[in-house]
């Protein structure tokens, strides 16, 4: 069967809503990513990229491909490579035999994507479904790219075996056998449930809906520190991970909306549809705190940190309230 | 959002990339809609890029100075920090430090060199210039 592209807004979604449709089974991207309860908030000060704390809105890499596993009856199959010449020999093994195959990649060294958004970020997660016969480059499928894509050899090599945080180490993967369509009386259910004991019963005060007034204080503390420079830098990266590429908007929350729709068709439950406009209004208040903290940075606003720590919790008690009701409604 | 809100405003760092969004069709149904930026996102991620460049800019002006080695400049250039070229190259963050001093970067080994070179995707020659 030839492969066949589609552009997703996540790369982990989009990589597995492909690789299920070319082994028969069309799933969305929406329904891997609700699936998989691939929704989240983490605010983490401890792990700092370019020396500022992460600010996640969904649950961390792997655990979409991982997450499928079990309500599709599906076994992935994951190998990493301590010498990258295995890992490419290997993938070249795999591609003769006609698999198509995922890998994990660092953005950085990517010559196809923009040059400004190459950031050395490890876990973008693309397809490889050929070579092109005579100049050897890979022909992948970029989730995030509007068509497919070649790649030169020494560039992918490069990018599976980047160093750092979130190292790729040669992963690649693919599933053995065969996806089977689930039980959705079961298995949704259990997959929205799961999303909200993460975004409300997690142990941790950084993750969930604690999470998101963690941040705000964190935001709120800013002010007093005195540094505009670093305030801005702070805010600036927390609209980055939000709305930057591979989220859907609004930080994953509209990705997530249209899954609600979906399992509300599937369950015949109109309930799940009310909920998903609620959401879908969640979405947008996370865009009205990044349209609001983008015009800080560029002092179209006067910097108020105050301001937008308020929001953020105005925005954590919607979402409280959001995840409670839909825990009442499955 | 509703798809006559997606922004189609145009964002410099996406390079004429389109991205896929989520948004509310007429039927009440969500569904891609390709964007061609949103300003916001254009503001924060030349927020990020405009301060390495100035981090590497910076360094630059230092090393014809005399006051840091062409290591830390192309360390910025390709966009990491002292704690990923540490990763990325296996030397400790305090000697890639040290190797920031002219003197000391002068006596470095070709077998160093060559880790960072490879490190950052560079050639030795390229790595011992600040241009």
């Amino acid at each position: 069967m030839d492969f066949q592209h589609s552009q997703a807004s996540h790369c982990e979604s989009g990589v597995m809503s492909s690789m299920l449709r070319h082994h028969g089974l069309p799933l969305s991207e929406p329904m891997t990513f609700g699936l998989s309860s691939a929704l989240s908030f983490a605010y983490l000060p401890i792990i700092k990229i370019n020396g500022l704390p992460l600010v996640a809105y969904r649950m961390p890499p792997k655990a979409i491909i991982k997450g499928l596993q079990k309500p599709l009856g599906l076994k992935m199959r994951f190998e990493t490579f301590r010498n990258p010449a295995a890992g490419v020999a290997r993938l070249n093994e795999l591609l003769a035999d006609g698999k198509i195959v995922g890998l994990q990649t660092s953005v950085f060294w990517l010559p196809y994507l923009p040059e400004d958004l190459r950031f050395h970020f490890n876990a973008h997660n693309v397809l490889a479904f050929g070579r092109d016969q005579t100049s050897g480059d890979y022909l992948l499928s970029d989730p995030v790219a509007e068509t497919t894509v070649s790649c030169p050899a020494p560039d992918l090599q490069r990018a599976r075996f980047a160093k750092g945080a979130l190292a790729p180490k040669g992963l690649l993967y693919y599933p053995v056998g065969q996806p089977q369509t689930p039980d959705w009386q079961k298995v949704l259910p259990a997959a929205i449930k799961k999303t909200t004991r993460i975004m409300l019963d997690a142990p941790l005060p950084i993750i969930g809906v604690r999470g998101i007034r963690h941040l705000a204080k964190a935001i709120e503390k800013l002010d007093a520190s005195g540094d505009p420079a670093r305030t801005k830098m702070f805010i600036g990266q927390v609209v980055r991970m939000q709305e930057e590429i591979g989220t859907g908007g609004g930080g994953f929350r509209f990705i997530y909306a249209s899954f609600l729709q979906e399992a509300a068709e599937l369950l015949v439950r109109p309930a799940l549809n009310e909920l998903s406009e609620t959401l879908i209004d969640i979405g947008d208040e996370w865009r009205e705190f990044a349209l609001a903290t983008a015009r800080q940075i560029r002092d179209r606003d006067p910097l108020a940190p105050k301001a937008l720590a308020d929001k953020l919790r105005q925005i954590a008690d919607r979402e409280q309230g959001f995840f409670r009701d839909l825990r009442r409604a499955v | 959002m509703l798809d006559s809100e997606v922004p189609q405003e145009g964002n410099s760092t996406l390079g004429g990339h389109r991205k896929a969004l989520y948004a509310r069709g007429d039927d009440g149904k969500l569904h891609i809609v390709q964007s061609a930026g949103w300003e916001v996102e254009e503001i924060v991620t030349r927020q990020a890029i405009d301060d390495l460049l100035r981090l590497t800019e910076e360094a630059r002006q230092r090393v014809l100075a005399g006051q840091t080695s062409p290591l830390e400049y192309h360390m910025y250039r390709v966009r990491m920090d002292v704690p990923l070229l540490s990763q990325a190259s296996g030397v400790w963050q305090w000697r890639i430090r040290r190797h920031f001093r002219p003197a000391v970067f002068a006596s470095l080994s070709p077998a160093l060199l060559a880790r960072y070179a490879d490190a950052m995707g560079l050639s030795i020659e390229q790595l011992k210039k600040a241009d």
